[in-house]
């Protein structure tokens, strides 16, 4: 049974359209703050859709995509500082990331397994360190203030803020999922299975890298942008190397390579730390050491989740979703042994 | 001139601490073809056991002995309970599994103790000894010196002369035959994930005070030198790891000194890759073939 078009781009837009509808619609029915969630995992949607079609397709693992939010971020802050001409600051932010990105996946593109994960942490270990040594552009730990003009009309700010970040989200999804069904797409599960296979049918494997690090690294631009519109500020603490974990635990449980996936994760980004702090208010700790498990246990969660899901189904969410719903999927499915995730995936 | 003497001096106490913490990471990645990221974190949560059986005890030794103790224990149970489920995955997973327990222990480390530096005591004095006004070596110095040294010389006896390092080397080289000649591989494994675990937590005890102080983030920078250290020397090689951590320690001495402490991260880094992007190898590469 078709439903849905053969042509792949009328098909993806057509979901991207169903699907910002759905959303639009729904903005007007939550609360300002949940207005305001939504817009924070659409905003960290566009770094793990970008890390999952890296990691998961290419089969690079990036522990840098943190910072490189942090480029997007700053650049968005200086920007609006500047000019104030909000689509351009991001589409800067975009632009400085993809930067950024092409100079990390150059060396990337030379190195493997662990070395590339060696060298894409102390990238994100560095931000800091950045940010204190040009002290007088970056203004070290205190960061700088995000100036927003005020939304048009009577539109709260929350909703108005849900509204870009769902659609520059849903923009990139329509971007990436046809770019994952094209023939680059097509290049990078090839390297990511057997470079030598992959170089031996024609392909530039180096090029194919830089490729996806670069388009993987413009998503994290955009989102760190918008993460940094939201917050109307920007610091180093905030795109500290946890955020990259956190993105890659979210990529690993939604299910890696999968664009699916990648939107459980950021829901799961935003969500996960509303319920522990849930759990720790029914907890009834003392104040100070409530405070502390607070502040600590979406971490933990985090931390063993992506430890269970690694040993127990690499596959992730998605991976468990397609075992009991067998539906035609997005993404052609690889077959290697090589590849960065075993089983579950298969079906 | 003073100056520098003071910097090589300081440079080379920092590095014996990344030799010993990048000795910890070649040791696991000849065993295991693992590189464990989640070396640092698991040094920290031994440092903060010798913090509380020092505060308790009052005895710094008393402390160490449990930090070292606690360490083996700890590398034993992560060898045990996760990383032997991934060993013979594709690599990425065993990254991703060590972020994961990255996470998990930073976590349970800040819910106990909360996420704020704590100053950490040294059992000897940390200014320097003056050698005709130049303020050179302190005693402490000193004693990460001989620490790291006796580590060094114990792990070179340890897999060179006796039996069971024998087992280890031949369990990472080959380890169908020797399962064949009755040596217990998995055993091997485990120790040595304890060993290189107890070495990682004798180097975060030796540093931890000379930095800003404990906390569960602590290690994150020592581990990215270290790497670098391992790298530098060739990942495969424990001389290259012993060499390449006194190298790293002198450079980022030396950048701190002259240029500015806040660069030290981003010197780390150019290293890195540097050294990955001209000699892939290491400096000290053994074999040629290996791509990274």
């Amino acid at each position: 049974m078709r439903v849905l078009p053969g042509n792949t781009l009328l098909r993806h837009l057509l979901i991207a359209a169903a699907g910002g509808a759905a959303l639009w619609a729904l903005t007007y029915q939550l609360e300002l703050y949940r207005d305001y969630q939504l817009a924070t995992a659409a905003a960290y949607l566009c770094a793990t859709a970008g890390l999952t079609v890296l990691t998961g397709l290419n089969g690079q693992l990036s522990l840098g995509h943190g910072a490189l939010m942090a480029v997007g971020a700053y650049t968005v802050a200086l920007s609006q500082d500047k000019w104030g001409i909000l689509s351009l600051s991001l589409a800067l932010g975009v632009l400085a990331a993809l930067a950024a990105g092409l100079v990390i996946g150059l060396a990337a593109a030379r190195l493997r397994g662990p070395y590339l994960a060696g060298v894409t942490l102390a990238v994100a270990v560095a931000v800091p360190a950045v940010t204190t040594t040009w002290s007088s552009v970056f203004n070290s730990d205190q960061g700088l203030p995000v100036a927003l003009d005020p939304p048009p009309g009577t539109l709260a700010l929350e909703q108005w803020q849900a509204w870009l970040a769902v659609g520059c989200a849903l923009g990139v999804l329509v971007l990436l999922a046809n770019l994952t069904r094209s023939r680059f797409g097509r290049d990078f599960r090839a390297v990511r299975d057997d470079e030598t296979a992959a170089r031996l049918a024609g392909i530039d494997v180096a090029r194919t890298q830089v490729l996806a690090f670069v388009v993987s690294a413009a998503g994290a631009g955009l989102g760190g942008g918008l993460l940094a519109v939201l917050t109307q500020s920007v610091s180093p603490g905030a795109y500290a190397l946890s955020l990259s974990l956190y993105l890659l635990m979210a990529v690993v449980v939604g299910g890696l390579g999968s664009l699916a996936g990648a939107v459980w994760g950021a829901l799961l980004l935003v969500f996960l730390p509303d319920l522990t702090h849930q759990l720790t208010v029914g907890l009834a700790l003392s104040p100070g050491a409530a405070q502390r498990v607070e502040g600590n246990l979406p971490l933990a969660v985090f931390g063993l989740t992506l430890v269970i899901v690694m040993i127990a189904a690499p596959g992730g969410l998605q991976g468990l979703l397609r075992k009991l719903v067998p539906f035609r999927t997005i993404t052609p499915l690889p077959k290697s042994e090589e590849r960065p995730v075993s089983d579950a995936q298969r079906t | 001139m003073e100056r520098w003497l003071f910097l090589t001096t300081d440079g080379l106490s920092k590095g014996a601490v990344y030799a010993a913490f990048a000795l910890a990471i070649v040791l696991i990645w000849r065993a295991t073809r693992i590189v464990n990221f989640a070396q640092g974190a698991m040094a920290v949560a031994a440092v903060y056991v010798a913090y509380s059986v020092t505060a308790a005890t009052g005895s710094y030794w008393l402390g160490f002995a449990a930090a070292v103790l606690s360490g083996l224990v700890l590398g034993a149970v992560v060898e045990r309970v996760v990383m032997r489920f991934v060993e013979h995955a594709p690599p990425l997973n065993a990254v991703i599994v060590a972020l994961g327990l990255v996470l998990l222990v930073q976590a349970v480390l800040g819910s106990i103790y909360g996420n704020e530096y704590r100053p950490v005591g040294t059992p000897v004095s940390r200014t320097g000894l003056s050698v005709g006004g130049v303020s050179l070596l302190s005693a402490y110095d000193l004693l990460v010196f001989g620490a790291v040294g006796l580590v060094v010389a114990g792990l070179a006896l340890l897999f060179t002369r006796t039996p069971v390092g024998l087992r280890m080397r031949a369990s990472a080289f080959a380890p169908e035959v020797s399962r064949l000649l009755g040596v217990n591989v998995a055993g091997m494994l485990t120790l040595g994930w304890a060993l290189a675990s107890a070495v990682g937590a004798l180097a975060g005890l030796l540093v931890i005070p000379t930095e800003l102080g404990l906390h569960p983030n602590a290690m994150d920078l020592v581990f990215v030198s270290s790497f670098t250290a391992a790298v530098v020397g060739g990942l495969d090689s424990p001389v290259g790891a012993v060499v390449g951590g006194l190298a790293v320690g002198l450079v980022l001495s030396y950048v701190a000194g002259y240029l500015s402490a806040d660069v030290t991260p981003l010197a780390a880094l150019v290293l890195l890759l540097a050294v990955l992007l001209v000699r892939p190898g290491g400096l000290f590469a053994t074999t040629a073939t290996r791509r990274v």
